[in-house]
């Protein structure tokens, strides 16, 4: 028994040492929180976030001090005797029911004026669809012709096949990269009808604050404004499991200022109806 | 667990010798027996599929499996872990020790109860039989959403009549329990002196023959759909996707209090027990399970904010949900007050009762980050999402099916083990589980979704970390089954009351409890 648990304090040092040794390089420990985003949504989503995360921290440094407390303070090894009378406190029980719920309707109560202004999809002034398909998005710009796929880049298509040799560090945006990115203009409310073609999707851009599911024969609704001063790529991935390739069917976007943006939809129009004529 | 030879000794009327005394049996001892070592072998077999999730996600890129069989890893797991591992363990424990702690003679339903073992049994032969068929295991997640599942292969079937064979199972098992209890209990013991082990599986088992029922009515649906071309969930038909998803979480939202109501009995009999000092508040204990039992019926859609419901809908299960929060915070708060002013030592069942305690908690706060809509339209469907439900079931329900494993095993298997060998797989489960779990939350919030094979490079570290842990808490638990046999074969005898200050009729038998137990009912003053 004795070589048993002493090989076992071994092993587990050993294991220990061997698993910081084999820890890589790259330095993104810090990423441990939720994006703050590019909109007003996000940012307030953000915020909300991290007042419950404080909350639920506050909370739970009180009930783990009290446990931490009693754990020391009643062993029976520092000679502890049970008082065996102490079976009830109702005043104290009632103020551990009534506190909570007074907390928890403090913390409900500031998401409703938020999800009113999320549920609000009017007076956008650009309406896209998207689609998704096991396993790639579509995009129609409605009012246009234009509508294309964005499917996940050739590059890490390459290096995802199994046991590709090639290093996912080495590609940009391994996974989180497409071939042809959505484009919407900043500042501007931006309108998303989400539907599928197969079987149910998510639409996810993390710096947008929003997801929602893309169900086929259903259309849903949301809508995203970019801070105008924020032009940029944002990514993100689908979110429901929706087969094999699940894992392999990334959303990006590429917020341009307006201006840019209506250069670039001209010359999609343009191209469109190059298309419908050869056709 | 596996004590054959040593029950046979202390036997009033021997039973059958070999395996024909397991094939026959109708005693709720060897039955409970029986679950738990299913139980057992499905937690090994569960956790070799989560070994393979994690072992896929240690670095970026695809080393061992392709994405589809990774879905049916991750797919199986579930399916394994939530009936065949947690829900078994709990059954076999209800077996063993409702009829001891109420003072029965045997389960009121004998030879139902094996018919519930073997059902039990079957199905889950068939279910893992699917990995051998063309297309091979489900791989559509536990949650079974169409129309994704029904593009399962030749497993879809078997599956879904696995699933209707665990179900009645499972129903059979709880018709017992709540037979058993309502008739059987020992003059004197009335509902409220019933112990709250004994309360929280006939709480269990109430929730079970409530949903059951629905859950099999939805995979039917699915069944029809597939074969029969009805159009229940399919949109072109004039169904709704959606629908599914109402049906499966009515279901599985109370299912996940059928796997946590056990435990919060079992810690209830254990934090008293290494305290020395009855619990704090027993009948406030027995409301909480009671109203934690009637809200699990009306916040299922907390798990689908994102499928688009109305604002209305929206805020309603997210103020249900809160309201959770409430009786299990009472609980919370009474485990605590148990502790207060007792006299608290720590042997393996009180430490992974702690254990629970703290780690439980964290689970609940992250679960009600989760029910507040905006927030959870960024939470849903990440490694957050996976980070709570694994707190609450890991840490929570599994470590207090362990509590209760290191707290009655002297009394089945009449050896004390081996209580060293018992804080080695303690410290090494509670330090690994942490490990393991706690970097998901970080990975989730920072935009990885679950269910998902490969990642992008800048989740790589934490997943890593995760890995590690999940291999040394997966090792760990092999010292558990060690030690489980060691006891089972011999060591040092177990006196009736086991631990200094035993409480309830269990303890009132010799160790090991006779094959029958309470013939001539006892008087409960």
């Amino acid at each position: 028994m004795h070589i048993a648990i002493r090989f076992l304090k071994r092993s587990v040092a050993a294991g220990v040492l061997a698993s910081l040794a084999a820890l890589p390089a790259r330095a993104d420990w810090s990423l441990v929180n939720m994006p703050r985003g590019v909109s007003d949504l996000s940012r307030e989503i953000h915020s909300m976030h991290m007042i419950m995360l404080w909350i639920c921290t506050v909370i739970a440094i009180l009930t783990f001090g009290a446990m931490i407390v009693a754990m020391m303070r009643f062993r029976k090894s520092k000679g502890a005797v049970a008082d065996q009378k102490l079976l009830h406190n109702a005043r104290l029980e009632a103020a551990w029911t009534i506190v909570p719920v007074l907390i928890l309707v403090g913390m409900a109560i500031p998401s409703v004026d938020k999800l009113i202004r999320i549920e609000d999809t009017s007076g956008s002034e650009l309406t896209i669809k998207a689609t998704g398909h096991q396993w790639y998005w579509q995009y129609e710009y409605l009012g246009t012709d234009v509508s294309f796929y964005s499917h996940l880049a050739r590059a890490s298509n390459f290096a995802r096949q199994k046991r590709s040799g090639i290093d996912p560090a080495s590609v940009d945006h391994y996974l989180l990269d497409v071939d042809k990115p959505l484009v919407i203009p900043t500042g501007v409310k931006v309108r998303l009808l989400l539907t599928a073609n197969d079987v149910i999707h998510a639409w996810w851009v993390p710096d947008f604050g929003m997801k929602r599911d893309a169900i086929p024969g259903f259309i849903n609704e949301i809508w995203v404004r970019v801070d105008p001063d924020k032009p940029g790529t944002y990514r993100g991935q689908c979110a429901e499991l929706c087969g094999a390739d699940h894992g392999f069917m990334p959303i990006v976007v590429i917020a341009k200022p307006r201006a840019e943006f209506d250069a670039w939809l001209e010359e999609q129009k343009a191209a469109a109806t190059q298309i419908a004529a050869t056709e | 667990m596996a004590h054959a030879s040593h029950h046979d000794d202390h036997a009033h009327h021997g039973p059958p010798k070999g395996i024909v005394r397991w094939l026959t049996t109708t005693n709720h001892k060897d039955i409970g027996t029986m679950y738990l070592v299913f139980s057992l072998a499905m937690f090994l077999l569960g956790g070799l599929f989560a070994f393979v999730v994690r072992a896929e996600l240690f670095q970026p890129g695809l080393q061992l499996v392709n994405p589809e069989f990774f879905n049916q890893m991750t797919t199986m797991h579930a399916l394994v872990m939530v009936f065949g591992a947690v829900m078994p363990a709990t059954v076999g424990l209800a077996n063993w020790m409702i009829p001891m702690q109420i003072g029965a003679a045997d389960m009121a339903l004998p030879r139902m109860n094996l018919f519930s073992f073997w059902l039990l049994f079957f199905a889950f032969t068939l279910l893992l039989a699917t990995f051998f068929v063309p297309g091979g295991a489900p791989a559509s997640g536990w949650t079974l959403y169409p129309p994704l599942v029904l593009q399962t292969g030749a497993a879809f079937p078997m599956a879904i009549f696995a699933i209707h064979l665990m179900g009645a199972s499972s129903i059979m098992g709880a018709i017992n329990v709540i037979v058993t209890i309502v008739n059987m209990r020992a003059p004197g013991m009335t509902l409220l002196k019933m112990p709250l082990f004994s309360w929280s599986w006939l709480i269990t088992a109430y929730l079970l023959i409530a949903v059951m029922p629905v859950f099999a009515g939805g995979v039917t649906m699915l069944l029809t759909d597939y074969f029969f071309d009805t159009s229940f969930f399919n949109a072109a038909g004039g169904g709704d996707p959606v629908l599914f998803q109402h049906v499966f979480w009515f279901f599985g939202h109370p299912e996940v209090y059928i796997m946590i109501l056990p435990s919060f009995g079992i810690v209830s009999e254990i934090i008293p027990t290494f305290s020395r000092k009855p619990i704090f508040g027993y009948e406030a204990m027995v409301y909480a399970i009671a109203s934690i039992a009637f809200l699990s019926f009306i916040v299922w859609a907390h798990h689908m904010f994102t499928v688009g419901m109305p604002l209305s809908g929206q805020l309603f299960f997210t103020l249900s949900t809160m309201l959770i929060a409430v009786p299990t915070g009472v609980k919370i708060f009474n485990w605590t007050a148990t502790l207060w002013r007792g006299s608290i030592s720590f042997e393996p069942p009180m430490l992974f009762a702690l254990a629970f305690l703290f780690l439980f908690t964290i689970g609940g706060l992250s679960g009600l980050m989760l029910a507040i809509v905006p927030a959870d339209f960024q939470y849903h469907d990440t490694y957050f999402v996976v980070a709570h439900f694994h707190y609450v079931l890991v840490p929570g329900a599994v470590f207090g099916i362990m509590a209760a494993v290191y707290y009655w095993l002297p009394k089945w298997t009449g050896h004390m083990y081996d209580m060293r060998l018992g804080n080695w797989h303690f410290w090494l489960s509670a330090v690994f589980v942490n490990v393991l779990f706690f970097p998901q939350h970080f990975v989730g919030l920072a935009g990885m979704p679950r269910r998902i094979p490969d990642y992008a490079t800048q989740f790589a570290d934490w997943n890593m970390v995760s890995s590690i842990g999940a291999f040394g808490f997966g090792l760990s638990q092999l010292l558990f089954v060690w030690l489980i046999v060691k006891c089972a074969r011999g060591g040092e005898r177990a006196t009736a009351g086991v631990w200094d200050w035993p409480h309830g009729l269990e303890w009132t038998v010799p160790s090991p409890a006779p094959y029958h137990t309470f013939e001539k009912a006892p008087e409960v003053h």
